[in-house]
């Protein structure tokens, strides 16, 4: 058997969907028991919704009040100390993940599996590399314990629809005061989360301001679609930064990607590959992006893009 | 500060296209340009920022793999590097036992700040700088797109994070690891390139670090991705909604 354990994302109100990706990679393990651990100042809430995904055994809340917020030198002793006897600890490829779960694989001595694609066997995966030129199977030591985190855009969310143990769970080590968090700014939108969004539209450098990017909101809204950005975009400073997508942004799977005025660089290209429709509106023919493109439209984004959102109205 | 870390890893160039080699044993990489991994340029920009503010004495930039790497150090020594560490091993040494070296050369150097890039775009792993400050029992602040010293004490540190931007307080001595946002390194002039030439580069062979190596991850076979075919070309926005219609996108 596979003792696994998920370590939950979320912002102490809400359990991020990213768990319930994690649940699902725990789940493609050979016969898992998967436990989900709640970190949290009070998780009662976050560790409910946990409870409710299908394949999870129970769910491990872990209140201190150190644990407000998400700080990796803080989260991962005590991740450590609870990973006493699982094989398998699993964090997801967000920042929360991406930022803690080295370090906790650090802590117990293994390399981490970034980034897991697929499940080959209990210690076999498959992972992008070199921006998803490649596609590598890594097997992990033998006997030794496992820490990985998923590429949530690889798998399919765990159902809801259930309702495991909560135990309280406090778990006794030092932990260190040397990290400090300050504050976060996140910026408000009631537009859809871009990491799980039905239907992204990006815009690229060829907006060519934080004014007229607002064609590319319109559109968005008109489809109750998130909106995302190229680099180039997110670098001139015409959106925030947490709208990159690509190798270094965000990795998305959305049914439908609508890129416009984005040239379709590699790195840009690892973060959609796995969405259902790509549509590309570009005015030069020869764009990489058209390699790739479903639908492609060759236009000037300037007139094509108010046109489409008027046809949609 | 006396001294900043810089880790320098050697990649294949972020503008080339690699490919798996036709019998899936790897990667080919022979005869690619190869390059300072983008996030590190970054890192000793801004090392070299900090110094030339007066907050740091010495940048020293630290590579470890073949002695190929040498070229990627005096490239950071034109830079503006002080002096070059090359630790001499296996390229393809596994992460775990690459922050072990970082952590025993920490250890001599005394360094205030280790900065790393965030992910080396080779192998996209994303976990050395974690590892160092978890052996080093030090501080992380990753994905770093400001940083501001305060003293030698400690350093606020914004962080891009999928919500946003993080703000983070860490005692120094810490390890930061960079985003893409963090500056525009400096390009190097030619006088740079032959001044750097004089400048101190010191080789020390891995065997001699004391450094256990850990185990790896064993890659078992490689492959090209799953292509997406080229679809079809709309004439027109008209078009456009006709075909995301027949695919049940729009209603
Ligand atoms: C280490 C590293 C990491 C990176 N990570 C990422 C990442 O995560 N995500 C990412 O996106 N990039 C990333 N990049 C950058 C990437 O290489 C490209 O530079 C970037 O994606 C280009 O953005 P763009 O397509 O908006 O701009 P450009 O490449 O400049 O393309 C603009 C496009 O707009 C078209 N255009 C211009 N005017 C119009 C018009 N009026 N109407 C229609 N079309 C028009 C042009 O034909 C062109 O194709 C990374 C690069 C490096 C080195
Ligand atoms: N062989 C190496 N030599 C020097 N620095 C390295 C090496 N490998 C990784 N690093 C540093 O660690 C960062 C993250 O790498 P990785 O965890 O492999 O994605 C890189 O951006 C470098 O700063």
């Amino acid at each position: 058997m596979n003792r696994v354990l998920v370590i939950a994302e979320h912002d102490g109100a809400a359990l991020n969907p990213s768990t319930a990706k994690c649940v699902a990679c725990a789940a493609a393990l050979p016969d898992p028991e998967i436990h989900v651990a709640v970190f949290a100042d009070n998780g009662e809430a976050v560790a409910a919704e946990a409870a409710r995904l299908q394949g999870v055994a129970r769910v491990l809340e872990v209140d201190h009040p150190a644990n407000a917020h998400p700080l990796a030198a803080v989260l991962a002793p005590q991740i450590a100390a609870l990973a006493d006897g699982y094989t398998h600890v699993l964090g997801p490829s967000t920042t929360f993940g991406k930022d803690v779960m080295p370090r906790v694989a650090a802590l117990l001595g293994v390399n981490q599996v970034s980034d897991v694609m697929s499940v080959e066997g209990s210690h076999r995966f498959k992972r992008p590399i070199y921006a998803g030129n490649a596609i590598v199977t890594v097997e992990a030591p033998a006997g030794s314990v496992v820490v990985a985190t998923v590429r949530t855009a690889s798998w399919q969310a765990a159902e809801t629809g259930q309702d495991a143990p909560v135990e309280s769970k406090p778990v006794e080590v030092p932990l260190p005061e040397h990290t400090r968090f300050v504050e976060v700014s996140a910026a408000k939108t009631d537009r859809p989360d871009l990491q799980t969004a039905r239907i992204v539209v990006s815009g690229g450098r060829a907006l060519g301001s934080a004014e007229n990017f607002d064609l590319i909101y319109r559109l968005a809204d008109k489809l109750g679609a998130a909106v995302g950005a190229s680099r180039a975009a997110v670098d001139a400073g015409y959106v925030p930064n947490d709208m990159q997508v690509g190798q270094t942004g965000k990795i998305i799977a959305p049914d439908l990607y609508i890129a416009v005025g984005i040239s379709g660089a590699i790195q840009h290209l690892t973060g959609i590959k796995d969405a259902g429709t790509i549509v590309a509106i570009n005015k030069d023919a020869e764009a990489p992006i058209f390699e790739v493109a479903d639908i492609g439209l060759v236009g000037d984004l300037f007139t094509v893009v108010p046109e489409l959102e008027k046809a949609l109205s | 500060m006396e001294r900043i870390l810089v880790g320098l890893k050697r990649v294949v160039d972020a503008n080339v296209r690699v490919r798996v080699r036709a019998d899936g044993s790897g990667v080919e990489t022979d005869g690619l340009k190869m390059s300072i991994n983008p996030f590190d340029e970054i890192a000793l920009e801004e090392a070299l920022r900090i110094r030339e503010r007066g907050e740091a004495q010495e940048v020293v930039v630290v590579s470890i793999g073949g002695s190929e790497c040498q070229q990627q150090l005096r490239t950071g020594l034109a830079m503006g590097a002080d002096r070059a560490i090359h630790v001499d091993a296996d390229p393809e040494l596994d992460q775990l036992t690459i922050a072990r070296i970082l952590l025993a050369l920490a250890e001599k150097e005394n360094p205030g700040i280790v900065l790393l890039g965030k992910q080396a775009i080779d192998n996209d792993n994303n976990q050395t700088g974690q590892m160092l400050a978890a052996l080093w029992g030090r501080p992380q602040a990753t994905f770093a797109s400001k940083i501001v010293l305060d003293g030698d004490t400690n350093a606020t540190v914004t962080r891009e994070v999928d919500a946003g931007l993080e703000t983070v307080e860490v005692d120094l001595p810490a390890v930061i690891t960079t985003d893409l946002r963090l500056n525009e390194p400096r390009y190097v002039k030619l006088p740079d390139i032959m001044k750097a030439k004089k400048k101190p580069l010191l080789t020390v062979a891995f065997a001699d670090l004391g450094v256990e190596r850990a185990p790896a991850l064993e890659p078992v076979a490689f492959e090209p991705p799953p292509q997406r075919q080229k679809g079809v070309l709309v004439e027109d926005v008209a078009g456009l909604v006709e075909a995301l219609k027949a695919r049940g996108l729009l209603r």
